[in-house]
């Protein structure tokens, strides 16, 4: 385990630089993280942020068609948002573990 | 004590050269088969790498056609005849008998319900909507009397083989033959 300091705290990362405890996590740390990866975050980014937080409290298993369903983006959507890998950056980006879902 | 040891040769002194050079960008995953299991295993293939960031293709020949077909795309069928993994036990007489093969691929369809596995259509449409590209085999669809209109909205073309390399060109490029 490693620490990190984004956005003037210090966070518990894994080696693969997701956030080990989702407490820590704040909307300022994620357009920080967001910034290493050229997204800008807009609402809607949050939304799906937000919605990821939630399933994940909820102990459910994420997957790009769950989001597709989820009244929020649609999956050319969810592509557009997250370039380059959308279930792992977005996950990534809002403090939940790395999604092992292979659909 | 004083003697310094030599360092061990750790994968940390192993410095990786060019490591870009060696990464997978795209692939191409060829399906020349139509039955449920082959052509599911195309597909998460497919849809896997637009998942990790990569380009997918996809290319569909022979009995592969099925799957990208209107009529029969939510409609194959798992083998229980000559698949000798599938239910070891079960005679071939049996596996054999009417509806039995319908069964079997409708307990099969029921246990990737459960695993949220879609459809086949809607999975096209999943691999569609991450940018990847869906073709149909020429020579096969001829042979199948199958034209454009007979195949799912995503698939971009039927296309020759030489338009399939085409499609793979490019460093980091792998093709996936089922």
């Amino acid at each position: 385990m490693e620490t990190l300091t984004l956005a003037g705290t210090a966070v518990d990362v894994n080696a693969e630089g997701y956030l080990t405890n989702m407490d820590q996590w704040t909307p300022e740390l994620a357009r920080e993280m967001a910034a290493q990866y050229n997204i800008e975050l807009t609402d809607k980014h949050f939304e799906v942020l937000n919605w990821l937080r939630a399933k994940q409290k909820e102990g459910a298993q994420l997957s790009i068609r769950k989001l597709g369903n989820s009244g929020i983006v649609d999956i050319k959507q969810f592509y557009a948002l997250f370039p380059g890998g959308p279930l792992k950056i977005s996950s990534k980006l809002a403090g939940i573990p790395k999604p092992a879902s292979c659909i | 004590m004083t003697d310094v040891m030599e360092k061990p040769a750790t994968k940390e002194t192993a410095v990786p050269v060019n490591s870009d050079k060696g990464k997978l960008k795209k692939v191409l995953v060829i399906c020349s088969k139509g039955k449920l299991e082959d052509v599911y295993a195309a597909l998460v293939m497919a849809n896997g790498a637009l998942m990790e960031g990569l380009e997918a293709k996809m290319f569909f020949t022979f009995f592969g056609l099925e799957a990208i077909t209107k009529k029969n795309a939510d409609h194959l069928h798992t083998a229980t005849v000559g698949n000798p993994a599938f239910m070891p036990a079960m005679p071939t007489m049996v596996a054999g008998l009417p509806g039995f093969e319908a069964f079997a691929s409708y307990m099969m369809k029921k246990e990737m319900d459960k695993l949220d596995m879609p459809h086949v259509t809607e999975f096209i449409q999943m691999i569609d909507a991450g940018g990847g590209e869906i073709y149909a085999c020429k020579l096969a669809a001829d042979m199948f009397h199958l034209k454009q209109e007979d195949l799912l909205d995503e698939v971009k073309g039927i296309i020759t083989v030489g338009d399939m390399y085409a499609l793979a060109e490019g460093e980091g490029t792998q093709i996936i033959f089922i």
